[in-house]
Protein backbone atom coordinates (compact mmCIF):
# COMPACT_ATOMS: atom_id res chain seq x y z
CA UNK A 1 0.00 0.00 0.00
CA UNK A 2 1.69 3.07 -0.98
CA UNK A 3 0.20 5.16 1.60
CA UNK A 4 2.51 4.06 4.12
CA UNK A 5 5.62 4.83 2.11
CA UNK A 6 6.53 8.37 3.29
CA UNK A 7 6.52 6.75 6.68
CA UNK A 8 8.85 4.16 5.65
CA UNK A 9 11.32 6.16 4.60
CA UNK A 10 10.80 8.54 7.62
CA UNK A 11 11.86 5.65 9.83
CA UNK A 12 14.80 5.04 7.40
CA UNK A 13 16.07 8.71 8.28
CA UNK A 14 15.19 8.22 11.65
CA UNK A 15 17.04 5.31 11.85
CA UNK A 16 20.53 6.86 10.46
CA UNK A 17 20.03 10.40 12.48
CA UNK A 18 20.05 8.41 15.57
CA UNK A 19 23.04 6.31 14.31
CA UNK A 20 24.63 9.37 13.99
CA UNK A 21 23.46 10.87 17.33
CA UNK A 22 24.76 7.83 19.16
CA UNK A 23 28.39 8.04 17.77
CA UNK A 24 29.19 11.80 17.53
CA UNK A 25 27.42 12.84 21.29
CA UNK A 26 29.88 12.68 24.32
CA UNK A 27 27.27 12.70 26.75
CA UNK A 28 25.98 9.59 27.92
CA UNK A 29 22.07 11.25 28.21
CA UNK A 30 22.17 11.98 24.51
CA UNK A 31 23.55 8.88 23.46
CA UNK A 32 20.29 7.70 25.37
CA UNK A 33 18.39 9.58 23.59
CA UNK A 34 19.60 8.93 19.86
CA UNK A 35 19.07 5.12 20.56
CA UNK A 36 15.14 5.96 21.51
CA UNK A 37 15.41 7.64 18.41
CA UNK A 38 16.87 4.61 16.59
CA UNK A 39 14.07 2.28 18.60
CA UNK A 40 11.11 4.96 17.05
CA UNK A 41 12.50 4.24 13.55
CA UNK A 42 12.45 1.19 13.73
CA UNK A 43 9.05 0.83 15.19
CA UNK A 44 7.65 2.91 12.02
CA UNK A 45 9.15 0.45 10.35
CA UNK A 46 6.72 -2.02 11.80
CA UNK A 47 4.24 0.24 11.72
CA UNK A 48 4.38 0.52 7.94
CA UNK A 49 5.02 -3.29 7.11
CA UNK A 50 1.35 -3.65 9.43
CA UNK A 51 -0.57 -0.62 7.67
CA UNK A 52 0.69 -2.81 4.43
CA UNK A 53 -1.05 -5.74 5.81
CA UNK A 54 -4.10 -4.09 5.82
CA UNK A 55 -7.36 -6.83 5.39
CA UNK A 56 -10.87 -7.83 6.64
CA UNK A 57 -11.86 -4.90 7.25
CA UNK A 58 -8.83 -3.93 9.92
CA UNK A 59 -6.60 -1.13 9.18
CA UNK A 60 -3.47 -2.62 9.36
CA UNK A 61 -1.94 -5.93 10.67
CA UNK A 62 -2.63 -6.45 14.60
CA UNK A 63 0.20 -8.75 15.28
CA UNK A 64 2.99 -6.30 14.46
CA UNK A 65 0.63 -3.45 16.00
CA UNK A 66 0.78 -5.90 19.22
CA UNK A 67 4.82 -6.71 18.75
CA UNK A 68 5.12 -2.65 18.87
CA UNK A 69 3.38 -2.05 21.77
CA UNK A 70 5.40 -4.31 23.65
CA UNK A 71 8.64 -3.29 22.26
CA UNK A 72 7.71 0.57 23.21
CA UNK A 73 7.21 -0.74 27.16
CA UNK A 74 10.62 -2.56 27.14
CA UNK A 75 12.35 0.24 24.77
CA UNK A 76 11.20 2.41 27.96
CA UNK A 77 12.18 -0.12 31.23
CA UNK A 78 15.78 -0.29 28.76
CA UNK A 79 15.73 3.36 29.09
CA UNK A 80 14.77 3.63 32.45
CA UNK A 81 18.07 1.11 33.00
CA UNK A 82 19.92 3.08 31.14
CA UNK A 83 19.02 6.28 33.24
CA UNK A 84 19.35 4.64 36.34
CA UNK A 85 23.26 3.23 35.60
CA UNK A 86 24.57 6.71 34.30
CA UNK A 87 23.25 8.86 37.30
CA UNK A 88 24.66 6.32 39.56
CA UNK A 89 28.09 6.78 37.31
CA UNK A 90 27.95 10.33 37.77
CA UNK A 91 26.94 10.31 41.17
CA UNK A 92 30.27 7.75 41.75
CA UNK A 93 32.70 9.63 39.75
CA UNK A 94 31.40 12.88 39.68
CA UNK A 95 31.67 13.49 36.17
CA UNK A 96 28.95 12.96 33.38
CA UNK A 97 31.70 11.34 30.82
CA UNK A 98 31.86 7.78 29.73
CA UNK A 99 35.74 7.92 29.15
CA UNK A 100 38.68 6.47 31.48
CA UNK A 101 40.53 9.00 33.78
CA UNK B 1 -26.80 21.07 6.41
CA UNK B 2 -23.64 18.83 6.39
CA UNK B 3 -22.34 21.58 4.33
CA UNK B 4 -23.01 24.07 6.62
CA UNK B 5 -21.45 21.80 9.18
CA UNK B 6 -18.38 21.24 7.55
CA UNK B 7 -17.90 25.27 6.61
CA UNK B 8 -18.33 25.86 10.49
CA UNK B 9 -15.62 23.41 10.98
CA UNK B 10 -13.44 24.60 8.99
CA UNK B 11 -13.62 28.24 9.76
CA UNK B 12 -13.21 27.38 13.72
CA UNK B 13 -10.16 25.05 12.98
CA UNK B 14 -8.60 27.72 10.94
CA UNK B 15 -9.15 30.54 13.60
CA UNK B 16 -7.92 28.29 16.23
CA UNK B 17 -4.68 27.35 14.05
CA UNK B 18 -4.34 31.39 14.16
CA UNK B 19 -4.46 31.79 17.95
CA UNK B 20 -1.76 28.38 17.86
CA UNK B 21 0.38 30.26 15.09
CA UNK B 22 0.26 33.74 17.07
CA UNK B 23 1.02 31.90 20.21
CA UNK B 24 4.10 30.52 19.10
CA UNK B 25 5.53 33.55 17.42
CA UNK B 26 4.81 35.04 20.49
CA UNK B 27 7.12 31.82 22.04
CA UNK B 28 9.93 32.83 19.61
CA UNK B 29 10.07 36.39 19.88
CA UNK B 30 9.16 38.10 23.28
CA UNK B 31 11.94 38.80 25.12
CA UNK B 32 11.77 36.95 28.38
CA UNK B 33 10.15 33.95 30.34
CA UNK B 34 7.23 35.45 31.84
CA UNK B 35 5.36 37.06 28.26
CA UNK B 36 6.14 34.08 26.63
CA UNK B 37 3.69 32.08 28.68
CA UNK B 38 1.18 34.95 28.32
CA UNK B 39 1.49 34.14 24.29
CA UNK B 40 0.84 30.64 24.73
CA UNK B 41 -1.44 30.82 27.18
CA UNK B 42 -3.76 32.07 24.02
CA UNK B 43 -2.58 29.19 21.90
CA UNK B 44 -4.08 27.11 24.49
CA UNK B 45 -6.68 28.11 25.99
CA UNK B 46 -8.70 30.37 22.95
CA UNK B 47 -6.43 27.90 20.01
CA UNK B 48 -7.41 24.47 21.21
CA UNK B 49 -11.00 25.83 22.26
CA UNK B 50 -12.02 26.45 18.75
CA UNK B 51 -10.45 23.81 17.47
CA UNK B 52 -12.78 22.11 19.70
CA UNK B 53 -15.60 23.73 18.87
CA UNK B 54 -14.68 22.95 15.28
CA UNK B 55 -14.97 19.36 16.16
CA UNK B 56 -17.81 19.48 18.07
CA UNK B 57 -20.15 19.97 14.51
CA UNK B 58 -18.45 16.48 13.35
CA UNK B 59 -18.44 14.20 16.33
CA UNK B 60 -21.94 12.24 16.27
CA UNK B 61 -23.19 11.70 19.48
CA UNK B 62 -23.32 13.53 22.80
CA UNK B 63 -21.02 11.04 24.64
CA UNK B 64 -18.16 11.96 21.92
CA UNK B 65 -19.08 15.43 22.31
CA UNK B 66 -18.26 15.09 26.30
CA UNK B 67 -15.00 13.79 25.56
CA UNK B 68 -14.01 16.42 23.65
CA UNK B 69 -14.79 19.56 26.06
CA UNK B 70 -13.35 17.17 28.59
CA UNK B 71 -10.16 17.18 26.71
CA UNK B 72 -10.03 20.68 26.81
CA UNK B 73 -10.77 21.29 30.12
CA UNK B 74 -7.92 18.67 31.23
CA UNK B 75 -5.16 20.53 28.77
CA UNK B 76 -6.59 24.22 30.42
CA UNK B 77 -5.94 22.76 33.80
CA UNK B 78 -2.52 21.19 32.69
CA UNK B 79 -1.69 24.27 30.85
CA UNK B 80 -2.66 26.76 33.54
CA UNK B 81 -0.82 25.01 36.50
CA UNK B 82 2.37 24.52 34.16
CA UNK B 83 2.32 28.02 33.21
CA UNK B 84 1.97 29.12 37.05
CA UNK B 85 5.35 27.01 38.07
CA UNK B 86 7.13 27.99 35.39
CA UNK B 87 6.29 31.75 36.33
CA UNK B 88 6.89 30.79 40.36
CA UNK B 89 10.80 29.69 38.79
CA UNK B 90 11.16 32.72 36.34
CA UNK B 91 10.24 34.92 38.86
CA UNK B 92 12.66 33.03 41.25
CA UNK B 93 15.52 33.38 39.03
CA UNK B 94 15.30 37.01 39.15
CA UNK B 95 14.48 39.42 36.17
CA UNK B 96 17.00 38.55 34.08
CA UNK B 97 17.01 35.38 31.83
CA UNK C 1 -4.40 15.05 -0.23
CA UNK C 2 -3.90 12.62 2.60
CA UNK C 3 -0.29 12.27 0.76
CA UNK C 4 0.32 15.87 1.65
CA UNK C 5 -0.92 15.42 4.64
CA UNK C 6 1.32 12.81 5.47
CA UNK C 7 4.34 14.39 3.94
CA UNK C 8 4.07 17.45 6.10
CA UNK C 9 3.84 15.07 9.30
CA UNK C 10 7.12 13.10 8.04
CA UNK C 11 8.71 16.27 7.80
CA UNK C 12 7.60 18.08 10.97
CA UNK C 13 9.02 14.48 12.57
CA UNK C 14 12.50 14.58 11.02
CA UNK C 15 12.62 18.19 12.04
CA UNK C 16 11.82 17.71 15.38
CA UNK C 17 14.21 14.55 15.36
CA UNK C 18 16.89 16.32 14.05
CA UNK C 19 16.68 19.29 16.40
CA UNK C 20 17.10 16.59 19.53
CA UNK C 21 19.81 15.36 17.88
CA UNK C 22 21.61 19.06 17.16
CA UNK C 23 20.37 21.05 19.91
CA UNK C 24 23.28 22.38 21.97
CA UNK C 25 21.27 22.13 25.55
CA UNK C 26 21.11 18.47 26.87
CA UNK C 27 17.43 20.00 28.64
CA UNK C 28 16.75 21.08 25.22
CA UNK C 29 17.34 17.76 23.69
CA UNK C 30 14.69 16.26 26.18
CA UNK C 31 12.06 18.91 25.44
CA UNK C 32 12.59 18.01 21.64
CA UNK C 33 12.57 14.24 22.30
CA UNK C 34 9.23 14.96 24.14
CA UNK C 35 7.60 16.82 21.11
CA UNK C 36 8.86 13.96 18.54
CA UNK C 37 7.47 11.15 20.80
CA UNK C 38 3.64 13.73 20.29
CA UNK C 39 4.00 14.30 16.79
CA UNK C 40 4.83 10.46 16.26
CA UNK C 41 1.77 9.23 17.79
CA UNK C 42 0.29 11.30 15.13
CA UNK C 43 2.27 9.46 12.79
CA UNK C 44 0.74 6.26 14.20
CA UNK C 45 -2.78 7.66 13.97
CA UNK C 46 -2.48 8.13 10.56
CA UNK C 47 -0.67 4.18 9.87
CA UNK C 48 -4.51 2.91 11.49
CA UNK C 49 -2.67 1.69 14.95
CA UNK C 50 -4.94 3.60 17.51
CA UNK C 51 -3.45 1.68 20.37
CA UNK C 52 0.38 2.04 19.33
CA UNK C 53 -0.62 5.76 19.16
CA UNK C 54 -2.15 5.45 22.65
CA UNK C 55 1.14 3.87 24.09
CA UNK C 56 3.75 6.09 21.95
CA UNK C 57 2.27 8.74 23.60
CA UNK C 58 1.31 8.06 27.11
CA UNK C 59 4.60 6.06 27.38
CA UNK C 60 6.96 6.56 24.45
CA UNK C 61 6.71 10.50 24.85
CA UNK C 62 4.87 10.67 28.64
CA UNK C 63 6.83 8.46 30.94
CA UNK C 64 9.84 8.58 28.88
CA UNK C 65 10.46 12.04 28.77
CA UNK C 66 9.50 12.99 32.75
CA UNK C 67 12.44 10.33 33.32
CA UNK C 68 15.03 12.40 30.92
CA UNK C 69 13.49 15.51 32.27
CA UNK C 70 14.52 14.34 35.88
CA UNK C 71 17.52 12.85 34.60
CA UNK C 72 18.60 15.95 32.82
CA UNK C 73 18.13 18.08 35.46
CA UNK C 74 20.35 16.37 37.82
CA UNK C 75 22.75 15.66 35.19
CA UNK C 76 23.23 19.79 34.21
CA UNK C 77 26.10 20.40 36.72
CA UNK C 78 28.36 17.80 34.85
CA UNK C 79 27.56 19.25 31.58
CA UNK C 80 30.39 21.51 31.41
CA UNK C 81 32.55 18.98 33.14
CA UNK C 82 32.69 17.11 30.07
CA UNK C 83 34.41 19.42 27.49
CA UNK C 84 34.82 16.60 24.62
CA UNK C 85 33.96 17.60 21.55
CA UNK C 86 33.34 15.19 18.58
CA UNK C 87 36.14 15.54 15.73
CA UNK C 88 35.07 16.68 12.49
CA UNK C 89 36.50 13.76 11.10
CA UNK C 90 34.53 11.24 13.57
CA UNK C 91 31.23 13.58 12.22
CA UNK C 92 32.10 12.74 8.67
CA UNK C 93 32.66 9.20 8.72
CA UNK C 94 29.68 8.49 11.14
CA UNK C 95 27.14 10.95 8.42
CA UNK C 96 28.41 8.89 5.53
CA UNK C 97 27.65 5.42 7.07
CA UNK C 98 24.59 6.70 8.74
CA UNK C 99 23.42 8.16 5.26
CA UNK C 100 24.47 4.22 3.51
CA UNK C 101 22.16 2.42 6.49
CA UNK C 102 19.15 4.88 5.77
CA UNK C 103 19.89 4.66 1.97
CA UNK C 104 20.03 0.81 2.65
CA UNK C 105 16.84 0.49 4.44
CA UNK C 106 15.12 2.86 1.98
CA UNK C 107 15.69 0.71 -0.66
CA UNK C 108 14.36 -2.03 1.48
CA UNK C 109 11.31 0.10 1.95
CA UNK C 110 10.77 0.84 -1.67
CA UNK C 111 11.67 -2.53 -2.90
CA UNK C 112 8.71 -4.53 -0.48
CA UNK C 113 6.82 -6.78 -2.96
CA UNK C 114 3.06 -5.20 -3.81
CA UNK C 115 1.19 -8.18 -2.00
CA UNK C 116 1.75 -7.55 1.32
CA UNK C 117 1.76 -10.96 3.81
CA UNK C 118 -0.95 -10.77 6.51
CA UNK C 119 -2.09 -12.01 9.64
CA UNK C 120 -5.20 -10.35 9.87
CA UNK C 121 -7.76 -13.06 8.49
CA UNK C 122 -6.67 -15.75 11.07
CA UNK C 123 -7.02 -12.96 13.78
CA UNK C 124 -9.94 -11.90 12.34
CA UNK C 125 -11.06 -15.78 12.08
CA UNK C 126 -11.12 -16.31 15.75
CA UNK C 127 -12.25 -12.95 16.99
CA UNK C 128 -16.01 -13.80 17.86
CA UNK C 129 -14.59 -16.79 19.86
CA UNK C 130 -12.47 -15.19 22.02
CA UNK C 131 -15.42 -12.24 22.70
CA UNK C 132 -13.02 -9.55 22.40
CA UNK C 133 -13.74 -6.72 19.11
CA UNK C 134 -9.90 -5.35 19.36
CA UNK C 135 -7.89 -7.22 17.49
CA UNK C 136 -4.40 -6.02 19.13
CA UNK C 137 -6.06 -6.74 22.76
CA UNK C 138 -6.87 -10.35 21.43
CA UNK C 139 -3.30 -10.44 19.52
CA UNK C 140 -1.63 -9.54 22.90
CA UNK C 141 -4.11 -11.42 25.61
CA UNK C 142 -4.82 -14.73 23.40
CA UNK C 143 -2.99 -14.94 20.66
CA UNK C 144 0.35 -14.05 21.66
CA UNK C 145 0.02 -14.22 25.22
CA UNK C 146 3.19 -15.61 26.14
CA UNK C 147 4.46 -12.42 24.93
CA UNK C 148 3.02 -10.02 27.34
CA UNK C 149 3.72 -12.60 29.95
CA UNK C 150 7.82 -12.37 29.31
CA UNK C 151 6.90 -8.61 29.17
CA UNK C 152 6.20 -8.16 32.41
CA UNK C 153 8.73 -10.58 33.71
CA UNK C 154 10.86 -8.21 31.67
CA UNK C 155 9.87 -5.37 33.45
CA UNK C 156 10.31 -6.47 37.04
CA UNK C 157 13.47 -7.96 36.00
CA UNK C 158 14.34 -4.22 34.90
CA UNK C 159 13.11 -2.85 37.89
CA UNK C 160 15.25 -5.65 40.07
CA UNK C 161 18.26 -4.43 38.68
CA UNK C 162 17.37 -0.46 38.86
CA UNK C 163 16.58 -1.24 42.57
CA UNK C 164 20.17 -3.17 43.22
CA UNK C 165 21.22 -0.04 41.90
CA UNK C 166 21.58 1.84 45.12
CA UNK C 167 24.17 2.31 47.18
CA UNK C 168 24.31 -0.38 50.31
CA UNK C 169 23.24 1.52 53.15
CA UNK C 170 19.63 2.69 51.05
CA UNK C 171 19.30 -0.82 50.12
CA UNK C 172 15.56 -1.55 50.54
CA UNK C 173 14.63 2.85 51.16
CA UNK C 174 12.60 4.87 49.51
CA UNK C 175 12.86 5.86 45.69
CA UNK C 176 13.12 10.02 45.14
CA UNK C 177 13.34 12.24 48.31
CA UNK C 178 10.30 13.22 49.99
CA UNK C 179 8.41 16.14 48.54
CA UNK C 180 6.63 18.24 50.55
CA UNK C 181 3.18 19.66 50.06
CA UNK C 182 3.16 23.68 50.56
CA UNK C 183 0.05 25.27 51.96
CA UNK C 184 -0.54 27.33 48.83
CA UNK C 185 0.76 25.08 46.30
CA UNK C 186 -0.23 24.96 43.26
CA UNK C 187 0.68 21.20 42.91
CA UNK C 188 -1.46 19.54 45.00
CA UNK C 189 -4.11 21.49 43.95
CA UNK C 190 -4.11 20.09 40.76
CA UNK C 191 -2.87 16.90 41.83
CA UNK C 192 -5.87 16.56 44.36
CA UNK C 193 -7.98 17.88 41.45
CA UNK C 194 -6.41 15.30 38.53
CA UNK C 195 -5.59 12.16 40.42
CA UNK C 196 -9.39 10.92 40.85
CA UNK C 197 -10.08 11.46 37.16
CA UNK C 198 -7.12 10.53 36.13
CA UNK C 199 -7.82 7.44 38.01
CA UNK C 200 -11.41 7.48 36.16
CA UNK C 201 -10.35 7.25 32.63
CA UNK C 202 -6.94 4.86 33.22
CA UNK C 203 -9.40 2.58 34.35
CA UNK C 204 -11.60 3.42 31.25
CA UNK C 205 -9.15 3.13 28.95
CA UNK C 206 -7.91 -0.43 30.30
CA UNK C 207 -11.70 -1.11 30.24
CA UNK C 208 -12.71 -0.37 26.58
CA UNK C 209 -9.55 -1.97 25.61
CA UNK C 210 -11.57 -4.84 24.61
CA UNK C 211 -13.71 -3.09 22.02
CA UNK C 212 -11.90 -0.12 21.10
CA UNK C 213 -8.54 1.02 21.21
CA UNK C 214 -7.08 1.09 24.44
CA UNK C 215 -5.61 -1.64 26.72
CA UNK C 216 -4.30 -2.33 29.74
CA UNK C 217 -0.96 -1.08 29.53
CA UNK C 218 -2.29 2.45 27.81
CA UNK C 219 -4.29 2.30 31.12
CA UNK C 220 -1.68 1.39 33.91
CA UNK C 221 0.42 4.19 32.18
CA UNK C 222 -2.20 6.57 33.18
CA UNK C 223 -2.58 5.08 36.55
CA UNK C 224 1.07 4.96 37.40
CA UNK C 225 1.16 8.61 36.15
CA UNK C 226 -1.72 9.44 38.19
CA UNK C 227 0.49 7.51 41.13
CA UNK C 228 3.49 9.76 40.33
CA UNK C 229 1.89 13.17 40.00
CA UNK C 230 0.45 12.47 43.53
CA UNK C 231 3.96 11.93 44.91
CA UNK C 232 5.46 14.66 43.05
CA UNK C 233 2.51 17.08 44.69
CA UNK C 234 3.52 16.04 48.57
CA UNK C 235 0.07 13.87 48.68
CA UNK C 236 1.83 10.62 49.19
CA UNK C 237 5.20 9.25 49.81
CA UNK C 238 6.80 7.05 47.69
CA UNK C 239 7.15 3.82 49.96
CA UNK C 240 10.10 1.45 50.47
CA UNK C 241 11.03 -0.91 48.24
CA UNK C 242 11.17 -3.68 50.93
CA UNK C 243 7.74 -3.47 52.23
CA UNK C 244 5.97 -6.45 51.31
CA UNK C 245 2.71 -4.77 50.00
CA UNK C 246 4.19 -3.50 47.21
CA UNK C 247 6.32 -6.30 45.79
CA UNK C 248 2.94 -8.53 46.35
CA UNK C 249 1.43 -5.59 44.38
CA UNK C 250 4.09 -6.13 41.98
CA UNK C 251 4.35 -9.88 41.16
CA UNK C 252 0.42 -10.43 41.27
CA UNK C 253 0.33 -9.59 37.43
CA UNK C 254 2.62 -11.96 36.26
CA UNK C 255 1.78 -14.25 39.29
CA UNK C 256 -1.91 -14.71 38.15
CA UNK C 257 -0.59 -15.46 34.66
CA UNK C 258 1.54 -18.09 35.11
CA UNK C 259 -1.17 -19.42 37.30
CA UNK C 260 -3.50 -19.19 34.24
CA UNK C 261 -1.04 -20.70 32.21
CA UNK C 262 -0.43 -23.18 34.12
CA UNK C 263 -4.17 -23.61 34.32
CA UNK C 264 -3.97 -24.23 30.82
CA UNK C 265 -2.51 -27.40 30.43
CA UNK C 266 -5.66 -28.94 32.64
CA UNK C 267 -8.04 -27.18 31.04
CA UNK C 268 -6.98 -27.03 27.07
CA UNK C 269 -4.20 -28.84 26.90
CA UNK C 270 -1.32 -26.14 26.27
CA UNK C 271 0.68 -23.63 28.52
CA UNK C 272 -1.96 -20.45 28.34
CA UNK C 273 -4.55 -22.19 26.33
CA UNK C 274 -8.09 -21.21 27.24
CA UNK C 275 -11.35 -23.20 26.96
CA UNK C 276 -13.57 -21.85 24.29
CA UNK C 277 -16.39 -21.23 26.60
CA UNK C 278 -14.19 -19.22 29.63
CA UNK C 279 -11.65 -16.98 27.06
CA UNK C 280 -12.84 -13.70 28.10
CA UNK C 281 -13.69 -14.30 31.37
CA UNK C 282 -10.01 -15.96 31.77
CA UNK C 283 -8.43 -12.91 30.24
CA UNK C 284 -10.24 -10.60 32.36
CA UNK C 285 -8.70 -12.70 35.45
CA UNK C 286 -5.31 -12.30 34.35
CA UNK C 287 -6.23 -8.28 32.89
CA UNK C 288 -6.83 -6.59 36.29
CA UNK C 289 -3.92 -8.00 38.37
CA UNK C 290 -1.79 -7.34 35.26
CA UNK C 291 -3.00 -3.57 34.82
CA UNK C 292 -2.31 -2.97 38.70
CA UNK C 293 0.88 -4.06 38.58
CA UNK C 294 2.18 -3.24 35.50
CA UNK C 295 0.95 0.62 36.95
CA UNK C 296 3.24 -0.06 39.92
CA UNK C 297 5.57 -1.19 37.99
CA UNK C 298 5.96 1.70 35.51
CA UNK C 299 5.55 4.29 38.33
CA UNK C 300 8.47 3.13 40.37
CA UNK C 301 11.02 2.64 37.17
CA UNK C 302 10.16 6.48 36.86
CA UNK C 303 11.07 6.63 40.82
CA UNK C 304 14.64 5.05 40.23
CA UNK C 305 16.31 3.57 42.60
CA UNK C 306 16.35 4.20 46.39
CA UNK C 307 17.68 7.47 47.90
CA UNK C 308 16.30 7.82 51.49
CA UNK C 309 17.38 4.97 53.68
CA UNK C 310 14.51 2.66 55.16
CA UNK C 311 12.93 3.65 58.38
CA UNK C 312 13.50 0.51 60.29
Amino acid sequence: MSAAIPYGLCSAVLVGLGLFGLITHPQPLRKILAFNLIGSGVFLLFGVIARRGAAVGFGGDPVPQALVITGLVVAFAGTALAVALLLRLVDETRRGTLRDE
Amino acid sequence: MSLALNGLTIVAVCAGAFFFLAGTVGLLRFPDALSRLHALTKADNLGLGLVVLGLLFQVGGVFAALKLIGVWLLTLLAAATVSQLLARAARASGPHE
Amino acid sequence: MALAFDIVLVLLILGVATWTISARDTFAAVVGFIGFGLVLALAWVCLAAPDVALTEAAIGSGLTGGLLVGASARLRRTETTSGETPSISLRLSAGVVCTFISAGLAAIVLELPGKAPTLAPQVAANLAMIGLDNPVTAVLMAYRAVDTLLEVVVLLLVLGGIWSLAPDHLWGGSPGSRHLAGPDGVLPFVAQLLVPVGILVGIHIFWIGSVAPGGEFQGATILAAMWILATMAGLVDMPAVSRRWLRLLLVAGSAVFFAVGFAGFAMAGAFLAYPEAYAKLLILIIEIPLTLSIAATLALLVAGPPERAPQE
